[in-house]
């Protein structure tokens, strides 16, 4: 689940029985954590001074999977390469770490760390947790899309935050399928419902959906509500600047009930790659889902035949927004102080520095516009263009909203609305008054 | 030897003889009890009674848990979140009545059941209370996976005897909110029944065989002298027993949350307390509100428990 979106992925065996074995490395790592970052202390206060080499910083970082944990080491070591500082990487389970994310950044944090942008930075940021880098981006910001910056920026205007890479979510289907059914692309609501009919007359699931795991729907809602509402209006939903109990919102879920029969209806007990499964095997049309969709086709032959395109259109801003969560870097209120921490965050802002990552884990879309995307599959360089498009990017509810509005509050009120087809928003309005004021 | 003066005159009159004793005492053995008392009491004090009076006041307070700067008293309003706007809450309640009910018929007479099976001296007795105990050794939450074996909806066995698995008709055990409550319990009591049937093991060895010949000359038959004289002469048995089952009933968490975090037809009020208390989901002052709901639930049985054990002490 590599770096993806695994924060997400709670419940698949796997991840469990590793959770489990974790729990005793993770308590192992804390201390570790504590004993490397107070070490740097005096190490970056040296190098506090000099800009170029020689300084030294230490690295907290959430990739423990494999792939992503050997990207980041191939990262850092480029980076070590090319300023002679010395960096200091210490992994701590995914999970784990963002569950304690504000204790480690109280407590001796490390000078980078990473995370992610949208709501989840601008929290931090707001509760002065983490390290301006504003001076950053004003040497590395154009190497960025306009779309990227924002989502890299705090409520007080100032960057947080750089971005490593990031993912789209739209639709994906096998195109040997369609092309042999003579299914087209759907650019509109309207087509997307007209091809979904069809082919449930087929017999298969038009619409692959798989909620089990609670988050997925929220990718859903999300387009839904940018293609009806607009990008601004979503964006202050998920701050609560806008209310739930809003014809705004009762038309999202009216809207998503037109398309609520053409969803598999198994999907409350289903995971996504249960989900992706049956996309492959021909049994599902197509399914909404971020691009790390591919991992699950082991099978080369599926993989080159899946194809992509965006969420249609379907009343105001046409396609301009996309979904597509951004992972990346900050610094620590102490790593600001750094100016090795402050330099590797630059080289992050580089193409140089985001291929060294994709080097090794290609699941993923480079940020920087400098990046040398020759590598990309056909495959990629469509998921690319459809970002690099984009006037605007979301990233996900969950990562845009309040976790806890998110996990406690929308999670389980759509689950319920894909057994029932209702949905109680004034409910969902009293419950986000009350969360949202205890921020 | 004339003992037995003071002691009668300790009966008499209990605190003066009480404070000559404390006198008695070197100062010492004054040290060494304040020492025995106090370490105890600080215990006590710090991992108990702190914590619970800190998340009653918690609970009154809305907190980002970041500085004291962000703590505010927010009267009643996560109460209200609790009882009024968090829609998982009335459902947690009674899966937790459920949850109870179900131990309480099924899961503890089943091991009664099989200690009075296993106690009757049958052939292999001591191999099927090796692998009726088995499932106490494993945590809930591998219990939980272990029978995902079973449950699974296109893999699992119960599908593939009944023929469904890999149709449209296959029950999703875990992911039907109308079954997977009672695909836990059943999971559950699995261990409970286990669990049980040891205690009362020990219990029935520990019950005379002497009352159980007077019975059967008495001409009572084998289900008159198992529930008119083994059965209630086992009190001190059954009240822990009881104890046990009611505390399963409130702490059952890791098992739904294997399955699926506890959502979906699987809310307890453990896992809302997790829920709003632990990791970047956290609301401090809802969680402690959802905590003290469930410690004002627990504190029931609990006096009911000392009330009765002082008055049989007494």
């Amino acid at each position: 689940m590599a770096g993806i979106d695994s924060d997400r992925f709670k419940m698949n065996r796997r991840s469990l029985v590793r959770g489990i074995g974790l729990g005793a490395v993770s308590l192992a790592g804390t201390g570790l954590l504590a004993a490397c970052s107070g070490g740097s202390a005096g190490g970056s206060g040296g190098a506090s001074g000099g800009s170029g080499g020689g300084g030294s910083l230490t690295f907290g970082s959430n990739a423990s999977d494999p792939v992503p944990k050997k990207a980041y080491a191939n990262f850092v070591s480029a980076f070590e390469k090319k300023s002679k500082d010395k960096v200091t990487t210490n992994v701590s389970d995914h999970n784990s770490f963002q569950d304690k994310i504000t204790n480690y950044l109280q407590g001796s944090p490390d000078d980078a760390f990473t995370w992610f942008a949208g709501y989840r930075m601008q929290y931090l940021a707001k509760k002065g947790l983490a390290g301006d880098v504003s001076d950053v981006w004003s040497k590395v910001g154009s190497n960025y899309s306009d779309a990227l910056k924002k989502a890299s920026t705090g409520a007080d205007g100032k960057q947080y935050f750089v971005p490593n890479y990031n993912y789209p979510w739209g639709f994906f289907y096998r195109k040997s399928f369609w092309q042999s059914n003579g299914w087209q692309v759907p650019g509109t609501f309207d087509e997307l419902i007209t091809l979904a009919k069809k082919m449930k007359a087929k017999g298969i699931i038009p619409i692959e959906f798989a909620d089990k795991d609670a988050w997925p729907a929220c990718g859903t809602f999300d387009y839904l509500d940018m293609r009806i509402n607009g990008y601004q209006f979503h964006v202050d939903l998920c701050a609560h600047k806008q209310g739930w109990n809003t014809p705004q919102v009762k038309e999202v879920f009216d809207t998503w009930k037109e398309m609520l029969p053409y969803q598999d209806p198994n999907a409350a007990g289903l995971t996504w790659q249960e989900g992706a499964q049956k996309l492959g095997n021909k049994k599902a049309g197509m399914m909404l889902l971020g691009s790390f969709i591919t991992q699950q086709f082991t099978d080369a032959s599926v993989l080159n035949d899946i194809g992509f395109f965006p969420f249609p259109a379907v009343k105001v801003e046409g396609t301009d927004a996309v979904e597509a969560p951004i992972d990346g870097l900050m610094l620590s209120k102490k790593g600001a102080q750094n100016q090795a921490a402050k330099d590797m965050l630059a080289y992050m802002g580089t193409g140089a520095g985001q291929q060294a990552y994709y080097a090794v884990d290609k699941s993923n879309i480079m940020t920087a516009k400098d990046a040398d995307t020759s590598g990309y599959s056909a495959f990629t360089k469509s998921l690319s263009d459809v970002i690099a498009n984009a006037k605007s990017i979301s990233q996900f509810f969950d990562r845009d909203a309040l976790p806890a509005m998110a996990a406690n509050v929308l999670e389980p009120a759509m689950l319920g609305f894909i057994k029932t087809g209702k949905i109680d928003l004034a409910n969902i309005e009293s419950q986000a008054k009350t969360l949202y004021a205890q921020q | 030897m004339t003992t037995e003066f003071p002691i009668s005159s300790a009966r008499a009159t209990k605190s003066p003889v009480r404070r000559g004793r404390l006198r008695q005492l070197t100062g010492r053995d004054r040290v060494v009890l304040g020492v025995m008392i106090g370490i105890p009491t600080l215990i006590q004090l710090v991992l108990v009674w702190i914590p619970t009076l800190a998340s009653i006041t918690l609970s009154f307070f809305k907190w980002d848990g970041l500085g004291l700067s962000g703590f505010h008293f927010n009267g009643l309003t996560n109460y209200n979140y609790v009882f009024n706007q968090a829609p998982q809450f009335w459902p947690a309640v009674l899966h937790n009545v459920v949850w109870l009910l179900f131990l309480a018929v099924i899961g503890t007479p089943l091991g009664l059941l099989l200690a009075v099976l296993l106690d009757s001296k049958i052939r292999g007795s001591r191999v099927y209370q090796t692998v009726f105990f088995l499932p106490v050794m494993l945590s809930l939450a591998l219990i939980g996976i272990i029978w995902e074996l079973m449950y699974s909806q296109n893999d699992g066995l119960i599908n593939n005897v009944l023929g469904t698995a890999g149709t449209a008709g296959a029950v999703d055990w875990y992911g039907n909110s109308n079954v997977n409550l009672f695909a836990a319990l059943v999971a559950a009591t699995w261990r409970h029944a286990g669990y049980i049937m040891v205690l009362y093991l020990a219990g029935l060895k520990g019950v005379d065989p002497s009352i159980k010949e007077a019975a059967s000359l008495d001409g009572a038959n084998g289900r008159q002298t198992f529930f008119r004289i083994v059965f209630p002469s086992m009190a001190a048995t059954n009240i822990i027993i009881v104890v046990i089952t009611v505390i399963e009933s409130l702490r059952a968490f890791d098992i739904v949350y294997v399955i699926n975090h506890g959502g979906n037809g699987l809310e307890l009020l453990s896992v809302l307390i997790v829920q709003y208390l632990v990791g970047e989901t956290q609301v401090i002052g809802i969680g402690s509100a959802f905590a003290v709901v469930l410690l004002v639930i627990s504190l029931v049985p609990i006096v009911i428990y000392l009330s009765r054990t002082f008055r049989t002490k007494e």
